[in-house]
């Protein structure tokens, strides 16, 4: 016991396939009958939810399984965004094709960024991040730009009705489709993160040195996962602005890439469902803080904060991959 | 969408007409026998949170209507205000609370000219009211396009215009350097003063700084306006980087003449902080009192605001004129409510607030009254300038109508 | 040239302030080896300490002191209160704590103290001393303060066995324990003395700016960038890329058309992302390098 407890410690933190797939399954055997039951409010807050879901696990993509600290995904959020506004507003393209022109853009944009932040490590990857999301607003604003970007006003987008006549309102149809380009998404983020190059990727954040000694093209790699991550979290924004139907500078300041960061933190860096409930606090608990009291709305949301970390310092992803080894020890 | 909101509200006036003593009440959602459900956004949270206290002092006067006259006609006011943070995204999603979850009748001064931007499309396509927005962006007053949103403050361009023409008057050949924030307030004022100078602004205006509201300090932007041999400085700030201004002109040992937005006019608030002694001859305009401003210590109706906060808001401090601004907005909407009388309909709130009269607020300047019709949605357009003395303002000219709303 | 010299002083006069924070924040990275993004929100709050002890009728220094000595009192407090729980924790939950106490913070001195902007005492005089209120004598004090903070620190972390020990215990928390330090308590005095820095900084930083809550958000960014810019392990260098900012800011805000004045912050931090590149330790910092 005492010799295989290392052992078997490391294979309890990779579930088993089907695990993953039975999980799927029941979320989408939750997810999919929700905007036949609930309020169309509801159903607008859940297709939110899974926005931000998005942007956390491309968020997570970099920082959980790559290393790489960044307080700079609100400006991807928001390339994202305005990418799709400008397009569905000024060349009346289809919202749908928005998406990938919307993730071309920002893997493009995070490759870019990705290169000299090469050279960064740590907190200072982390300023020049944090720079990015502070000026994104103002180049947003910027007075030679507005007539794309509608400067401060923000460009008022149209919410797509379901195709094909299905019998479906506007908020039922996107939930569908959010829902649909979700699953999608994080299924490729599964397969990314447990296949070969995904390894590479682990091993440039466990220990660089020796990723490079066994020939990982380490600059190759992090600006590469820099571009994926900023994908997901573009594609996120893209579809956050064809929701919410309003894109505007003060959509994405910094606080968003707060917000992103600590449903990262409190869902499980390094864990992909545990996006879900990362997106689950970043959406909610501002609301409860502020039911709570409106004075010390930060504060409440602060304290709340502060207590979920005391109950799940690794996240919620964290605190079940605990359960599941003292559950997997039990029955042995 | 709309036929979803009509269908209970048709029922719900069959039913009522069928009981003949009854026969003129009507109600769409969020209003009863004995309740008025208003719904509210603020950012109570976030970088605007200084502007929270207008929720809670329309609240608080809310409260006192319950209290002391049992709420208006016989119904209490049930006041539903959320967080926003000011954020727009945000916004739409406590506005769609509002509408489907708490179903309020209407939405009454919700903050912020991006987080209104975003709800007003969703409010006119679900024909909820979008009343009195607490914002002064000019777009707010165009019945044609958005007949269920309404602005309530005179509308910034409004008084740039007023500037605009005191500057053209009083110094044809004025050199004027303008500083403003860099973003929507900033930029609707900064319209409405070259609007106003007309064919002049080229030639009038010298210098033009824009700054952040990140910016911790405005004064590389002053230096460089003094720099620009400036003589007529327009300050369009909010009130930390108004007090930061008139400290660092006085410093430079700089004297323009100086006009300061209505924003950033407030005594206690902005002009105490900055050294009253730095404040001599400052011009700006004025709609409602400042409390802090001791020319109205022995007027009405501020001794009735100061008997309301310390009953209802004792802890808030006096020197804040988003509390007389709250209180006033409540003021104006319980006016509609009671015109509404017994037939709480959204379009006849609607109906109602477009058709204001002539009305004059406690804390409304003397002369400065609240008129609407179907074609003006601007509740107040009218403003009378205003020059510092030495502890106060002191009023003068005329009270102006408009700039904005008859000029469109 | 006139001008250019102008923005150059004045952007010195606002370099201080930003000098001043990149102080605090090299401080704190020294002790707790950690940029800590509540830094701000905590020297915002003792500055509304020290501007209640003066509304109460207390002189300006016994005011000045007493918040220093409170404030070291709260931030050792916070480190074994609040940190303390989470020492065995990844780092990036530490930064989420950082989050936390500022929101905390933040909010909890609007609550207490409201909005509304507060004029704050200057103890060296409102009076110009250099190009007609381009630098005036609080200005120069500032950065006269800074200097002495500065000193102060070199000699402390340089000399004293106490400094020594914080140091050993922030780097190499393991040999430093295996030497008898009590790393623990040398985290928790690291945070207290964060804080008084901190304090010093919002107290000296007020009177410009004007007090209310969210004074320091900003602020912080710009420490930040100066602190980073210089060198997060070298105080001088955080004094010195402090004022960079500032005149880099200003010089850029005026001297660029169009886009300059618009865009001042983000061609500050695009050159300081620039010097990061070619020089990621920052201009005077040391290169630390990582054996395997």
């Amino acid at each position: 016991m005492n010799t295989a407890a290392p052992v078997s410690k490391r294979r309890a933190y990779e579930a088993p396939a089907y695990w993953r797939w039975l999980g799927f399954l029941i979320v989408a055997a939750i997810a999919l009958p929700l905007p036949f039951l609930l309020k169309n409010f509801f159903i607008f807050q859940l297709t939110l939810a899974m926005v931000y879901a998005i942007a956390i696990l491309g968020l997570n993509l970099l920082t959980g399984f790559n290393g790489q600290f960044s307080l700079g995904h609100s400006a991807f959020f928001a390339l994202g965004a305005y990418t799709a506004a400008i397009l569905m507003d000024q060349y009346d393209v289809s919202y749908y094709w928005t998406l990938p022109v919307a993730g071309i853009v920002c893997f493009v944009a995070g490759f870019l960024f990705g290169l000299p932040a090469l050279r960064l490590e740590g907190v200072y990857l982390a300023l020049a991040t944090f720079a990015l999301a502070i000026s994104m607003p103002q180049i947003l604003k910027l007075s030679p730009l507005e007539h794309w970007t509608g400067g401060v006003q923000g460009i008022v987008l149209i919410k797509p009705n379901a195709p094909f006549g299905l019998p479906l309102n506007p908020d039922q149809w996107l939930y569908f489709f959010v829902f649909a380009v979700a699953a999608l998404l994080f299924f490729c983020a599964y397969n990314l993160v447990s296949s070969r190059t995904g390894r590479a990727i682990k091993a440039i954040r466990d220990n660089p040195v020796a990723a490079r000694t066994m020939g990982v093209n380490l600059s190759l790699y992090k600006s590469l996962t820099f571009g994926v991550s900023a994908l997901y979290t573009g594609i996120a924004g893209a579809l956050g602005g064809i929701a919410v139907q309003f894109v505007a500078p003060d959509s994405f300041t910094f606080g968003l890439s707060i917000a992103l960061f600590v449903g990262l933190v409190v869902g499980g860096v390094g864990s992909i469902g545990g996006a879900l409930f990362g997106a689950w606090f970043v959406l909610f608990v501002p609301n409860i803080a502020e039911q709570v009291s409106k004075g010390l709305a930060g504060a409440v949301y602060g304290v709340m904060l502060v207590l979920l970390i005391y109950l799940m310092p690794f996240g919620l992803a964290g605190l079940v991959r605990m359960a599941a080894m003292r559950f997997a020890r039990a029955k042995r | 969408m709309k036929t979803h909101y009509l269908i209970p509200a048709i029922v719900l006036g069959m039913a009522l007409a069928a009981s003949p003593a009854s026969a003129q009440k009507k109600y769409d959602v969020g209003a009863t026998d004995t309740e008025i459900k208003i719904g509210n956004i603020m950012p109570y949270s976030g970088p605007a949170s200084a502007y929270g206290v207008i929720g809670k002092a329309i609240d608080a006067y809310f409260k006192k209507i319950n209290a002391e006259q049992g709420g208006i006609n016989g119904r209490k006011i049930n006041f539903i205000s959320y967080d926003d943070g000011y954020n727009p995204a945000k916004a739409v999603e406590q506005a769609r609370k509002l509408v489907e979850s708490d179903e309020v009748l209407f939405i009454l001064n919700s903050l912020g000219t991006p987080s209104n931007s975003a709800i007003q499309k969703y409010m006119n396509a679900k024909q909820v009211p979008q009343l009195f927005v607490a914002t002064g962006a000019t777009k707010w007053g165009d019945p044609k396009n958005f007949p269920w949103t309404m602005g309530w403050q005179p509308p910034y361009q409004s008084e740039a215009r007023i500037y605009a023409a005191y500057i053209l008057k009083n110094k044809p050949n004025a050199k004027i350097g303008i500083l403003y924030q860099n973003d929507d307030f900033g930029k609707d004022y900064l319209k409405g003063l070259k609007d106003g100078l007309g064919d002049k602004a080229k030639s009038l205006i010298v210098s033009e700084q824009p700054y952040e509201v990140t910016d911790p300090t405005i004064d590389s932007q002053v230096i460089n306006l003094k720099g620009a041999g400036v003589d007529t400085l327009v300050t369009i700030t909010t009130p930390k980087f108004g007090a930061q201004t008139i400290k660092k002109v006085a410093e430079l040992g700089w004297k323009p003449t100086h006009i300061i937005t209505n924003v950033s006019a407030s005594v206690g608030g902005v002009l105490k902080p900055a050294g009253l002694e730095n404040c001599k001859d400052i011009l700006s305009t004025a709609y409602l009192k400042d409390a802090s401003d001791p020319t109205w210590k022995d007027d009405a109706g501020l001794k009735n605001w100061i008997a309301f906060m310390d009953k209802y808001m004792p802890d808030a401090n006096k020197a804040d004129g988003s509390l007389v601004y709250g209180y006033s907005v409540a003021q104006t909407m319980v006016q509609v409510l009671k015109q509404a009388g017994d037939n709480l309909t959204r379009e006849n709130i609607m109906k109602q607030a477009a058709s204001l009269k002539d009305v004059q607020l406690e804390m409304a300047l003397p002369g400065v009254k609240l008129n609407t019709s179907a074609t003006d949605f601007y509740p107040f357009d009218q403003m009378q300038m205003m020059q510092f003395g030495t502890d106060s303002w002191k009023l003068f000219g005329p009270v102006i109508t408009g700039g904005v709303a008859s000029a469109t | 040239m006139e001008l250019f010299l102008h923005q150059v002083l004045a952007g010195l006069a606002t370099g201080g302030i930003y000098a001043c924070m990149a102080l605090a924040i090299v401080m704190i990275y020294q002790a707790i080896d950690h940029l800590n993004f509540a830094q701000g929100e905590m020297a915002m709050f003792s500055t509304f300490i020290a501007w209640q002890l003066i509304e109460w009728g207390f002189p300006y220094w016994a005011a000045f002191f007493l918040t220093l000595a409170i404030s070291f009192a709260g931030g050792y407090m916070i480190e074994r209160v609040i940190m303390r729980p989470l020492h065995n924790a990844p780092i990036l939950s530490h930064v989420a704590m950082f989050i936390a106490l500022f929101a905390i913070l933040n909010s909890a001195a609007g609550f207490i103290w409201d909005y509304q902007v507060k004029n704050f005492p200057t103890p060296f005089g409102t009076k110009s001393i250099l190009g007609e209120g381009l630098l005036s004598a609080h200005d120069a004090g500032m950065i006269g303060a800074t200097v002495v903070m500065l000193l102060f620190l070199f000699l402390f972390f340089r000399y004293t066995r106490i400094g020594l020990s914080m140091r050993a215990a922030a780097a190499n928390p393991e040999s430093a324990r295996l030497v008898g330090i009590r790393v623990g308590w040398m985290l928790a005095l690291g945070w207290g003395m964060a804080a008084s820095i901190g304090a010093v900084a919002g107290m000296l930083i007020a009177p410009v700016v004007f007090l209310e809550p969210n004074m320091m958000s900003s602020i912080l960014l710009y420490g930040f960038a100066g602190a980073v810019v210089g060198g997060l392990t070298s105080p001088a260098g955080a004094v010195v890329g402090g004022l960079m900012v500032g005149v880099i800011e200003n010089l850029a805000g005026t001297f660029i058309p169009v886009i300059g004045r618009e865009l001042k912050l983000t061609i500050a931090l695009a050159l300081i992302v620039l010097v990061l590149t070619v020089k990621p330790s920052g201009l005077f910092g040391r290169t630390v390098v990582h054996r395997v």
